[in-house]
């Protein structure tokens, strides 16, 4: 037990890669977040108002997503469409994983917040002339936000913890960094150690930024 | 016939049997970690809810360190601190520390959130009847609140049967790992990447679905 | 002057408008009474296109609601409707409730649309709550918020469903006192009530429905004083 001597030295030395590897992760998860609202709230639309293809289409995505292994779905973006010829950059698929997981996921928030919304407040917003476009946009839309903003804020945590992953798939965010600089310098435990501090903060701002939002955006 | 000892060799039936003992391997770690974790959280979970501020300054960090740090990291960091202290665990053993202390981490918030879910006046009318302090924890507010987050622990345990994957980076050969030397020796990777897909997409997606009626039905 | 002939509505099987003849005209105030379940609801729905129609027509000021090409939100604008529950938008305080539909719909300016909203609110009493959330009004000031939302859009007629059945009852009294004020001030309107005492009081007739039919139409006095339906007879005999 005391026979080991902890080295930070080397690891405050790279500390500066190692933060500009947590801004590579933060990166990377806001993308995937991007992707994830766009796409999510497709599969979610689809799913609250088509049949079909398209329907069973969008519901294969949200289960896969939801109930396969984040790293599974990495792996296939990774080594599984080499199946297919298609090989993709470490960067790109911890993107393409990441986005497919959180659409997955953030389809069901936007769907039950769809449905949190009563059709008596369309009824009402048509009753007095809008549209069907002006009653959604104006009416159902900015409620909707309200009631997954919180479920998206956590996804956003999600995003940054998954892109850890990237580290299993030779993307040098900031896992992969760490390990990187861990392997060569043989001081395992202080890097991690670190990075673990560093991710610790990443998530705090990231809270504590949409808590500030959150009292912005919604007063009522 | 060519004598030269082939590296890469097509998928052969004995494969699924590796598969399959690696499957077992997965929902092993998963069961014994889910246990104990879910046990752990619960007892968490109370004195977060009685210990009042003593625990939202002590217990309550230390929970929400493991839930803002990868837990990628948290396996690397704690299987390299292990052996620093003196002790010499296997990653099978790390494995099941670190994602037993995770899940009681998770679970901890939702047994939390299952207490406060019985109303005080049904908890004073308990008591009224003489109920003593654990009588009424026995019988009146663990079937209650078990009902109001059985739901959402359901979610946690599918969530660490997919995390358990993560094991790997220690070398413990669970069913992604196995699919990951399968697909370097056979270069298949579409067909055995499907196979693991397919086991995982198999025990979570009925469980969920199974959780979801259950909620739905509950909160009418 | 919205001139109703031979309606029919079906949900499906259910016929729930049995043929319905209504002529309703520019300064009126009607009553429409009956059983839930008696399609009274569901002919507001259809003055102003909410719900489709399988035949008959609906016809407000020449215009005929459910025909092809008909500018249904244009025609809304003429239409206020006030609903059973409120539906006071709650991301929106009570003044951009009100002025969100004038500035959006009719395409007025930001500062004309408060102005309209303000003084709406201040006509139906709420000239002290107007930078207020809907989570922190009651649900009477809910659903007079409402009817200045709808008014704000200078309608020609009013539409009540059930304003006040879903009310405390404490709370059902200042919200029929704003929709005599409004009575009072000409406004043309078809409401869709369980109050008997204001349609006694402040309708010009009174209608009752029973089973999809408008069984009898009239002057309060004679609805209640002298009714000719066995069934009206029989739903005032449980309703007082």
């Amino acid at each position: 037990m005391f026979d080991y001597n902890f080295h930070w030295r080397p690891v405050m030395k790279s500390l500066p890669d190692l933060i500009e590897a947590g801004f590579l992760t933060l990166q990377v998860a806001a993308l995937a977040m991007l992707f994830g609202i766009v796409i999510g709230l497709g599969l979610a639309l689809i799913r609250l108002h088509l049949r079909g293809p398209l329907y069973w289409f969008a519901t294969a995505w949200v289960e896969l997503a939801r109930n396969t292994p984040a790293l599974f779905q990495l792996f296939f973006f990774g080594f599984g469409l080499g199946a297919f010829g298609l090989h993709l950059m470490p960067y790109s698929i911890v993107l393409a994983g990441l986005s497919f997981n959180c659409a997955g996921y953030l389809a069901e928030n936007f769907r039950g917040g769809f449905q949190a919304i009563p059709d008596t407040q369309i009824r009402a917003a048509r009753s007095l002339g809008m549209s069907a476009v002006q009653a959604y946009v104006r009416i159902v839309i900015p409620q909707v936000l309200r009631v997954v903003y919180h479920p998206m804020t956590n996804q956003m945590v999600w995003a940054v913890l998954m892109s850890s992953l990237g580290m299993l798939v030779g993307f040098r965010e900031l896992s992969g960094e760490t390990q990187f600089f861990a392997s060569r310098t043989f001081r395992i435990f202080e890097y991690f150690a670190v990075t673990a501090v560093i991710y610790y903060v990443i998530v705090k701002v990231i809270l504590g930024a949409s808590r500030l939002l959150a009292t912005r955006l919604f007063r009522y | 016939m060519s004598d030269t000892v082939s590296f890469f060799s097509g998928f052969a039936p004995r494969d699924l049997l590796f598969l399959g003992e690696a499957a077992l391997r997965t929902m092993w770690i998963s069961a014994l970690s889910i246990t104990m974790g879910s046990l752990l959280g619960a007892v968490f979970g109370w004195m977060l809810y009685e210990g009042k501020w003593v625990a939202t300054l002590t217990l309550a960090p230390v929970l929400d360190v493991f839930r803002s740090v990868p837990l990628i990291i948290q396996l690397v960091l704690f299987y390299n601190f292990a052996p620093i202290v003196g002790l010499n665990l296997d990653p099978f053993a790390s494995g099941v520390v670190i994602l037993t202390i995770y899940t009681a981490a998770l679970v901890a918030n939702v047994a939390r959130g299952g207490i406060e879910a019985v109303e005080p006046p049904m908890r004073r009318a308990a008591r009224s009847l003489g109920m003593s302090y654990w009588q009424d924890m026995r019988h009146v507010v663990l079937p209650i609140g078990l009902r109001a987050v059985f739901p959402a622990w359901v979610g946690v345990a599918l969530g660490v049967m997919k995390d358990s994957a993560l094991v790997s980076v220690l070398g413990y050969v669970e069913l992604l790992k196995a699919s990951q030397i399968l697909i370097t020796r056979t270069q298949e990777p579409f067909l055995i990447l499907t196979i693991a897909g397919a086991f995982y997409f198999a025990l979570s997606y009925p469980i969920s679905r199974y959780a979801a009626k259950l909620e739905q039905r509950w909160a009418q | 002057m919205i001139e109703i002939r031979d309606l029919h509505k079906y949900f499906g099987a259910l016929h729930v408008l049995k043929g319905i003849d209504l002529d309703v005209e520019k300064g009126e105030v009607l009553s429409v009474i009956g059983a839930s379940g008696s399609g009274k609801s569901t002919l507001l729905y259809t003055i102003n296109g909410l719900e489709p129609v399988q035949q008959g027509r609906v016809v407000v000021d020449g215009v005929d609601v459910h025909a092809k090409g008909t500018d249904l939100n244009k025609l809304r604008q003429r239409l206020g409707m006030v609903f059973q529950q409120w539906n006071s938008f709650p991301h929106l305080t009570a003044l951009e409730n009100v002025a969100l539909a004038p500035k959006i719909v009719k395409g007025k300016s930001k500062a004309e649309a408060r102005e309209i909203a303000a003084a709406q609110l201040k006509h139906v009493g709420l000239g002290d709550k107007l930078n207020v959330y809907p989570s922190a009004l009651s649900g009477g000031q809910q659903q007079r918020l409402a009817i200045a939302r709808a008014l704000a859009m200078e309608p020609e007629y009013m539409l009540f469903d059930e304003a006040t059945s879903a009310l405390d009852p404490e709370l059902v009294g200042e919200v029929l006192e704003t929709m005599r004020m409004l009575a009072e001030e000409g406004m043309t309107m078809i409401c869709v009530t369980h109050e008997m005492g204001f349609a006694r009081d402040v309708s010009d007739r009174v209608a009752f429905f029973h089973q999809g039919v408008m069984e009898e139409i009239g002057p309060p006095s004679q609805i209640f004083g002298d009714p000719q339906s066995e069934h009206t007879q029989k739903f005032l005999a449980n309703a007082r």
